[in-house]
């Protein structure tokens, strides 16, 4: 019984990792119909970014301070994500506006391409550290009850609560700031949120500088946890099945498919797992999303899609 | 001036009806085929052979494949590489465990494999639409991986997970040499080209059409969505299987199941829309501009006689092939299928104006 | 010109630039011994693949700068990047292969390794697969042209059996134990799995495997997995990010470091270095020693680097994989030194004759002492049957700022692989209609 929280608790804690990328997705989903392949790649070069900022600033500046120099590496990954984000939407977005959907996948999956050659010739493939101070250490709580204690990883636990911050900073911004209006008047329905004279173009780089700031928290936190590599990219392999499941269009959806993705993994894993030989977990959470989607078709929370002729 | 049709006049339904109702392009066929049949094998050499030529007719099948799928039927699939992966080693088992098994057989076979697998995981498009679909294919790519790697039985259980084949021959003519396995490969694409063309001319390709562009009007009018859906998916399947098993036999030798990984399933995807969706030409270009494509950037350095280190040279093929592909989706989203048809059009008057 | 019409253009200039390549098979009399080098820089095992590529180059350049070549010859290399994907590995291979002067391959990679073993008795170019490949190919009787030197898996398994047995207090105490694999999801992980399975067979430990998805960048379920297990011993079989991953995981889960023991492609700097304290206790086997010590890396350091020409950072020099890369090229040197000393000294070698010399290679301790390699590897001598040439490894243990060594040289047990190897060797033979080589071929 120990075991099985132990696993549940990991699950959880997995799952609210997922939800910070799938949020990214999410994000920019919602506000301009992309379907954002390169969400993952932004999570690597934001975590990149990060890692050899942090390395080079004491160089540059001749700071010691940690905390300092971690607060300053966060604002430069920032400033480039915004950077990127612009040069995104400048260059490609606004020149694909009415393409389908699949011409804009592919055009993000290209982009995902340009960024990791060209965060790996800025920074280097060699893994990279981020230290913002996480504990490695695991604790065991509930000794009493269970012989040896449930063991719970610190680092997952403040990772959780972090992205749990993230998700109410998020919804505070887009219910009460009008910035947050505009965005939410943009997903709703492009054309009449230009009728009304809101500025898409500027919305859109807004709305991806926040999946890039997203990507940032995101990249940060896993690269706290595995080291800053280029195979960081393919964690956002894992959070598709989240997006799918929760809906391409709710950030509820997220959380609660990150959620339920985390966990069901987990426990396939351990307890399916072994009858089948191992390393089931990925093709299962994709199994998973698939079962709900067919219950579903438009993922837990997503818009309904309505078919018109 | 030159691709002008005045003076054809067809006078049967059956003449009318051809695939290249034009002469040019009959002629053009014609002489494209010769070419590939006789003049490539005599003046290219044997890196071109088979390091280009041979994949690029492999990957221009799956893609051909691919199309239909996506281009034809509008279906999303980023599983590609799981039914290439499924003939792959379809084929294996059948030409391994059963000895004397023709060689063709034994791709064919595998190609039937992918079918059936093809088949059960396109089931869920007759729920699920859109990017939805496109993710929930990616379960297929995933359970593949792992069930090359974990079911011993599909690799003839060899200790490592790592199969391969040798001593190819059709009817005692050995499929070793370059040359050989460039005329091997041609001969199925040529087949293949021409069934898909066929198809997608047909009633079925209409059904697929019209599924692809309105579905729900579609089942008005009467076609069945299951049977368009599912036949897509079957016939696609089918082609990336064999496909798949050409890939494996005749490039590969010998190969592990991350040579059919998700990389492999976006390369098609990247071959089919940049080519041109819904167009068995656009399946070539595509295939030729992605096989062709990062070798050149690899050699350019070396050509230019810019020694630079190789993991900048790497970073930087990343790089291109990624501002590439935006860019042509962003100059002509309809791929190079669309840029050759507006080139026919122009050609039909120039050099006249009007 | 509209962007479409650019757009066509480029097209067609690129299939037709394409079509008009350069063949690279020249017909000119190769006056260098060339070395194709397949290497990774980029992808998620370039960490791993960066310092080994490194070494390699840097001992051509000393060869060059120090002796001037072979007998004479002067050396040249072109590498070639891998990405550890088996069909751009196929695809190097083919362009180099073809290189007048083309000496041998080191492939970098199990899954190049495989699919190149069926086309190098065509090619007639020899393999070096140095600790890694194929562990059936040490019997050169069937695996003519690849020669797996200084160990394979199934030596590296079996060593790590032996240790853990010696810190047991002997192989019989390890009845009744439980030993978990946490192995790279790959032939290359899968390969040491006969060798361990017999000898859980012999000694009645319980063998566990869990396998990890390549990369191996997610491992929390493989570790929820060890910790719900409770072995008493975790072997590490993984390459690039999964290596230090796994020791983060460990950390993460509670497991001890100190009974952790990896294979010797997954104990180097880059798998400990941003782990740090955190890897403290963790061992793994080394087939060679590291640091700035030896003469031969001295020299490097003075005759490659102090000239702006090293490859790689200089603090990357006398790492772990940095020296094994220098001792596989060394030992491709010698290949063609002994190829030299029979078929003509001062010529430029062919593959046929290379190989020959890599099945003649005789180092022993003063040869090395004299190439500047004493205390670096044990002495190795190859033979027609035998392409490995040594069985020996030693264990090393991260201290959290270093590796220590921490074990006495071990030797693989042949009493147990040899049968192994010749029926993994009968069954591929078979398996490809080859037959045994005579004695008489060799002596070719």
């Amino acid at each position: 019984m120990g075991f099985f929280l132990e696993t549940l608790f990991g699950g959880l804690m997995a799952g609210m990792l997922y939800s910070l990328i799938a949020l990214g997705f999410v994000l920019i989903y919602k506000a301009s119909g992309v379907f954002n392949f390169a969400q993952g790649a932004m999570v690597l070069f934001a975590a990149l970014a990060m890692a050899r900022l942090y390395e080079w600033i004491p160089k540059w500046l001749g700071l010691e301070n940690k905390i300092l120099i971690n607060l300053l590496a966060l604002g430069g990954a920032m400033l480039l994500m915004v950077v990127v984000a612009w040069l995104i939407e400048r260059l490609c977005l606004s020149k694909l506006v009415n393409q389908e959907h699949i011409t804009l996948l592919m055009a993000t999956l290209g982009i995902s391409y340009f960024l990791e050659g060209f965060g790996q010739t800025l920074f280097g493939s060699d893994i990279y550290k981020i230290d913002i101070g996480m504990p490695k250490d695991p604790i065991f709580v509930l000794q009493s009850v269970f012989q040896g204690g449930v063991l719970i990883n610190q680092e997952d636990l403040y990772a959780a609560a972090i992205a749990a911050l993230l998700v109410a900073l998020l919804a505070l911004f887009f219910q009460k700031t009008a910035t947050g209006r505009a965005l939410r008047a943009v997903a709703d329905d492009h054309q009449a949120a230009q009728s009304i004279g809101i500025p898409l173009g500027r919305i859109w780089i807004i709305v991806w500088s926040v999946a890039g700031f997203v990507a940032l928290v995101a990249g940060a936190i896993w690269g706290s946890k595995l080291g800053v590599q280029f195979s960081l990219s393919l964690v956002a392999l894992k959070a598709l099945p989240v997006v799918i499941l929760g809906g391409l269009t709710s950030v509820p959806g997220a959380i609660i498919g990150g959620l339920i993705i985390g966990v069901g993994e987990k426990l396939s894993e351990i307890y399916i797992g072994p009858m089948l030989g191992g390393g089931i977990e990925i093709w299962f959470a994709y199994v998973l999303a698939l079962m709900f989607l067919l219950v579903r078709p438009q993922g837990l929370f997503g818009e309904k899609i309505i078919d018109r002729v | 001036m030159l691709y002008r049709e005045n003076g054809q006049f067809k006078s049967t339904y059956r003449a009318d009806q051809q695939i290249f109702p034009i002469r040019q392009d009959r002629i053009a066929i014609g002489v494209l085929l010769v070419a590939a049949v006789v003049l490539v094998p005599l003046l290219a050499s044997q890196y071109l052979l088979r390091a280009i030529c041979v994949p690029f007719l492999i990957l221009s099948l799956a893609a051909l494949g691919l199309n239909i799928l996506v281009g034809y039927c509008g279906q999303i699939s980023l599983g590609t590489g799981a039914f290439m992966a499924i003939g792959a080693y379809g084929a294996y088992n059948v030409y391994a465990r059963i000895s004397g098994m023709p060689l063709i057989a034994a791709l064919l076979l595998g190609g039937v494999c992918s079918t059936a697998v093809g088949v059960l995981f396109g089931m869920p498009s007759l729920r699920i639409k859109g990017l939805y679909l496109a993710v929930a294919t990616l379960a297929a790519q995933f359970f593949t991986d792992w069930a090359f790697l974990r079911i011993r039985w599909f690799t003839n259980n060899s200790t490592s997970g790592s199969v391969s084949v040798a001593g190819l021959n059709v009817l005692g003519v050995p499929i070793e040499s370059p040359v050989q396995k460039y005329l091997f490969c041609l001969g199925f694409v040529v087949v293949f080209g021409l069934l898909a063309k066929n198809l997608v001319r047909g009633a079925i390709g209409r059904e697929w059409m019209a599924i692809r562009d309105m579905d729900v009007a579609a089942a008005v009018i009467g076609i069945r969505p299951v049977y368009a859906k599912l036949s897509a998916f079957a016939v696609s399947s089918f082609i990336v299987g064999v496909a798949g098993a050409l890939w494996a036999f005749v490039h590969l030798g010998s190969w592990e199941p991350a040579a059919f990984n998700i990389d492999r399933s976006f390369q098609l995807l990247f071959m089919v829309i940049i080519g041109g969706l819904g167009s068995i030409m656009g399946s070539f270009f595509g295939a030729a501009f992605i096989v062709v494509l990062p070798i050149l950037l690899d050699s350019l350095p070396y050509w230019l006689g810019i020694p630079i280190d190789t993991a900048l040279a790497s970073n930087l093929t990343f790089m291109i092939f990624g501002a590439l592909i935006v860019f042509f989706l962003i100059v002509e989203p309809h791929g190079i299928a669309r840029l050759w048809s507006t080139g026919k059009e122009k050609l039909r008057l120039w050099p006249f104006p009007h | 010109m509209t962007l479409k019409t650019i757009a066509l253009i480029g097209h067609l200039t690129a299939l037709g630039l394409a079509l008009l390549a350069p063949a690279t098979d020249a017909s000119a009399q190769a006056k260098e011994q060339f070395f194709p080098l397949l290497a990774y820089r980029t992808g998620p095992y370039a960490p791993n693949g960066t310092p080994w590529a490194n070494g390699k180059q840097d001992y051509i350049k000393l060869i060059n700068a120090r002796d001037g070549g072979i007998n004479g010859v002067k050396l040249t290399f072109e590498e070639c990047e891998t990405g550890y994907a088996t069909d751009k590995g196929v695809e190097c291979y083919e362009r180099l292969k073809g290189h007048p002067g083309a000496a041998l391959f080191d492939p970098q990679a199990t899954g190049i390794t495989f699919a190149l073993t069926d086309k190098v008795p065509a090619d007639k170019i020899p393999l070096i697969t140095l600790g890694y490949g194929l562990s059936a190919s040490q019997d050169g009787n069937v695996f003519k042209w690849n020669f797996p030197l200084m160990g394979s898996y199934w030596t590296a398994a079996d060593m790590l059996i032996q240790h853990i047995g010696q810190k047991e207090g002997g192989l019989d105490k390890l009845k009744g134990k439980k030993i978990a694999l946490v192995y790279h999801d790959s032939p290359f992980g899968k390969e040491p799995m006969p060798l361990l399975e017999e000898r859980a067979k012999m000694h009645g430990f319980e063998l566990v495997k869990i396998p990890v998805t390549a990369p191996g960048v997610e491992q929390k379920s493989a570790w929820l997995q060890v910790r719900q297990q409770r072995p008493d011993y975790v072997l590490l079989w993984g390459w690039g990010v999964m290596n230090s991953t796994a020791l983060k995981e460990a950390q993460a889960t509670g497991y001890p470091r100190e009974k952790m023991f990896g294979v010797w492609w997954s104990g180097a700097e880059p798998d400990v270095k941003d782990v740090g304290e955190g890897a403290k206790g963790y061992s793994a086997l080394n087939l060679n020693t590291s640091g700035t010590g030896p003469r031969v890396i001295q020299d490097i350091l003075k005759l490659v680097h102090d000239k702006s020409q090293g490859t790689g950072p200089r603090d990357e020099v006398g790492s772990v994989l940095y020296t094994r890369g220098v001792i596989i090229q060394m030992l491709g040197v010698e290949a063609v030194r002994r190829a030299q000393e029979r078929f003509g000294k001062g010529k430029v070698m062919t593959g046929e004759q290379v190989r020959w010399g890599l099945e003649n290679l005789a180092l022993d301790q003063k040869k090395l002492d004299a190439l500047g390699f004493s205390g670096v590897m044990r002495p190795l001598s190859t033979s027609c049957a035998d392409h490995m040439g040594s069985t020996w490894a030693r264990v090393h243990t991260w201290d959290g700022a270093k590796w220590n060594f921490s074990s006495d040289w071990l030797q693989a047990d042949e009493q147990i692989i040899k049968p192994m190897v010749r029926q993994a060797a009968d069954k591929y033979a078979a398996d490809k209609k080859l037959t045994r080589r005579t004695p008489a071929d060799c002596q070719s």
